[in-house]
């Protein structure tokens, strides 16, 4: 007895570690395989985020980034009393509404239309995607000339009107005029994610419809856009987050005076704001602050349309 | 069991690898090899950061200084744009890595360099066969910390003279000969400004006097002795006599509607040139060049140059030595020699850069020097003259700042919006306390 015993005891306590062992091997290795993300994450995604919060909370030069003088939340404060904060704010917000409304409006019809069968629907799928593999500051080149208000093509189509915007110095013009460079380098990329989704919507509603009466315009209101409204709302809050870190296009259209927005700051967006106090005026804690407050402002976008979403998810259940 | 486990603890062997390496890798890059080689004919590598255009290379002087000193080798790299440079260069200063023997500086970085970071330089005005006075007095001025010890030796200048088109000139009436020009404005840069009042009556359709009223302002303030701060440095832009002085004529030109608003450098400016839309332009002597490459044939020979009302200085460089390189004394020995006047005047008749030497304006190929496009006018001679009667200002860190703030969200804003100059004026000081505040 006490020999099998003895004889059927290790067995237990090896299957037992191995049980453990397995276990352990089951929940951890799943971690381990995702380790590489997070710590990349953690190293370049979060340390930064938390040291410009830390920074923001001080006096920094640039030129000294290890001399750092308390301020507390007067970098913040200060923003709020500062009107060109103001400004970029607005132009921010102006900028983002002028161009990602016509955008993803005509990304939609785009991609509508290309869903149908059509000759060389290959090759114009392809293209439509074109401005997108532009690089920013050669797309920005052709604008600025496009634009010129003395020399440029679009003044002399206009000039047989009668009109004569500024492009360079007016508020708006100046802001529709980056509006159209992002509407432009932006709709075909939200028309093949608009295809994309669209070719996921059985055929048979389509058929169906058809069999009704339903006209093309009726067949997209009615079965294009709820089938593909989860798309819909992921293009609008990347194009949002997009339009809110909006920094090349303007930079690179003001020319010498793109970082400060223009000499009255009338095309100023936030992600110029911060630029012009981190680097010409050498102020990092301030930089930071706006870096900061701009993430702030994200996150309550994002949490307003969580919001919307949420209220019409259950509106449409309950009713 | 066994065969699946096996992957999976390969799978976390690698990542902890992963891990350990990059931290390796962070670990690794701070490398501290100082100090002086004790050989005096031991090979080493000298390695010379700049920026645009110095002609070192267009001259053959890298070439020239290492075959006569066989045991040393001149690595260089240049990048095209000023304030890229200036930004990795303040990184690389600040982190004590990644820094070339001999960094250029440009002048309206010159004052950040002297004073934040003049620690981080050797000191020039100490180093054997080296002498101050060599250069023009305002140029080693402007490489002196407050503690007197000269970083930086001074490449080239820009003495400013005025481009103007003959053309036009005749076409309002006004004389076309450059000395008669000269003394339109001789002495007084209010003068100017009524020459253009009297251009723009009889002016050519389409056309102004000149280029833009911030061009006109930085001319101004660049021959006045009080300028954006005080000799400590501190900054009195707003009661500085040199300012408002530059501010006012600069209004006044704008409001006299003989400017035609441009920014320089910018793409309308180079079609303005290139479509003679303005007859005159206040042009350091580097500026020639911008003025031939955007004109074209079309302009050659149409261009001529004058003496500016006042004498005045705008841009310039000056090479330094970081105290982090390696080779400090061969460093600043090659530092000195492409500085001297011999090979400042062979820059210059490579690619125009004008001497910072006493020596090297009186070099014969700098005083004798003309140029074809600009109706052959003696350019050497104007430039040359213009420059030893500069006097030396004190320039403060944030003098920069300020220059971008009045000029861009100041003169400009008048310019392009029509903006109350009062107005203006405190929406500059409201940016520049902004801006330059702790």
């Amino acid at each position: 007895m006490a020999t099998h015993v003895r004889a059927e005891a290790p067995p237990a306590a090896r299957s037992s570690w191995r049980s453990r062992l397995y276990r352990f091997d089951l929940k951890a290795s799943p971690y381990a395989f995702i380790a590489p993300f997070f710590l990349c994450f953690a190293a370049f995604g979060l340390f930064p985020l938390i040291w410009t919060g830390w920074l923001s909370l001080h006096y920094v030069d640039l030129l000294k980034p290890d001399v750092m003088e308390w301020r507390g939340f007067g970098n913040y404060t200060r923003l709020w009393s500062n009107d060109q904060f103001w400004t970029a704010l607005r132009n921010t917000f102006t900028i983002g509404v002028i161009s990602t409304v016509p955008q993803l409006l005509m990304a939609l019809g785009l991609a509508h239309l290309l869903n149908y069968r059509m000759r060389a629907r290959g090759f114009l799928r392809v293209a439509i995607l074109a401005p997108y593999a532009t690089s920013i500051a050669a797309a920005t080149l052709v604008f600025v000339q496009l634009f010129n208000p003395d020399y440029g093509f679009i003044n002399w189509m206009l000039d047989l009107v009668g009109l004569h915007p500024n492009w360079y110095s007016d508020t708006w013009p100046s802001q529709i005029a980056i509006a159209t460079i992002v509407t432009w380098r932006w709709t075909g990329y939200n028309a093949l994610i608009y295809l994309a989704a669209m070719q996921a919507v059985p055929k048979d509603l389509y058929e169906a419809a058809s069999l009704d009466g339903a006209n093309r315009w009726q067949q997209f209101t009615r079965i294009t856009i709820p089938s593909i409204r989860p798309t819909i709302m992921f293009t609008i809050i990347v194009s949002t987050i997009g339009a809110t870190q909006l920094f090349g296009e303007p930079m690179l259209f003001g020319g010498g005076v793109g970082v400060s927005g223009g000499s009255a700051h009338q095309f100023q967006t936030l992600s110029l704001y911060m630029y012009e106090l981190g680097w010409p005026s050498r102020q990092l804690g301030r930089a930071s602050a706006v870096a900061w407050t701009m993430l702030l402002i994200l996150l309550l976008i994002g949490l307003v349309q969580f919001l919307i979403t949420r209220y019409r998810k259950r509106h449409e259940l309950g009713g | 069991m066994r065969t699946t486990s096996r992957p999976r603890r390969a799978a976390v062997a690698a990542v902890a690898v992963l891990a350990a390496s990059t931290l390796l890798l962070t670990a690794c890059s701070s490398s501290s090899d100082k100090g002086g080689s004790g050989d005096a004919n031991a090979k080493i590598t000298l390695n010379v950061g700049d920026f645009g255009t110095f002609g070192y290379v267009e001259a053959g002087l890298y070439d020239e200084y290492m075959a006569a000193h066989p045991n040393i080798t001149i690595k260089y790299q240049t990048t095209q744009d000023g304030q890229k440079y200036w930004d990795a260069l303040t990184t690389h200063l600040g982190s004590g890595s990644g820094l070339a023997d001999i960094q250029a500086v440009e002048v309206g970085y010159i004052a950040q360099a002297t004073n934040t970071l003049g620690d981080k330089f050797v000191d020039l005005g100490k180093t054997d066969g080296i002498n101050a006075s060599n250069w023009l007095p305002w140029k080693s001025k402007q490489a002196t910390t407050p503690s007197g010890s000269m970083i930086g030796l001074g490449t080239d200048i820009g003495p400013m003279a005025i481009c103007y088109r003959t053309d036009l000139f005749q076409q309002a009436g006004l004389p076309t000969d450059r000395e008669q020009v000269g003394k339109l404005w001789a002495g007084d840069w209010a003068k100017f400004v009524e020459t253009g009042q009297q251009y723009q009556k009889n002016a050519p359709a389409g056309t102004f006097f000149t280029d833009s009223a911030s061009g006109l302002f930085n001319a101004v303030l660049s021959a006045q002795p009080e300028q954006y701060s005080d000799a400590s440095g501190k900054l009195v832009y707003k009661t500085s006599a040199g300012v408002k002085k530059a501010w006012d004529l600069a209004v006044s030109a704008s409001q006299a509607k003989i400017s035609a608003g441009l920014r320089q450098f910018q793409d309308p400016w180079n079609a303005a040139v290139a479509n003679a839309k303005f007859a005159a332009v206040v042009c350091p002597s580097w500026m020639t060049s911008s003025l031939s490459k955007y004109g074209g044939e079309a302009g050659k020979g149409k261009w001529d140059v004058a003496a500016a009302p006042v004498a005045s200085n705008w841009g310039g460089a000056f090479l330094t030595v970081p105290k982090a390189g390696k080779h400090i004394k061969e460093a600043a020995a090659l530092a000195a020699w492409l500085t001297a006047p011999e090979q400042q005047a062979k820059v210059f008749t490579k690619v125009g850069n004008l001497p910072s030497t006493v020596g090297g304006l009186q070099q014969p190929a700098v005083q004798g020097a003309k140029l074809e496009y600009f109706n052959n006018a003696p350019t050497g001679q104007i430039f040359a003259a213009s420059a030893t009667s500069i006097q030396p200002v004190p320039i403060g860190e944030q003098d920069g700042n300020v220059k971008t703030i009045i000029t861009d969200n100041g003169i400009l804003d008048i310019e392009e919006h029509g903006t109350d100059p009062a107005k203006a004026w405190d929406n500059v000081t409201k940016l520049v306390d902004d801006k330059t505040g702790h």
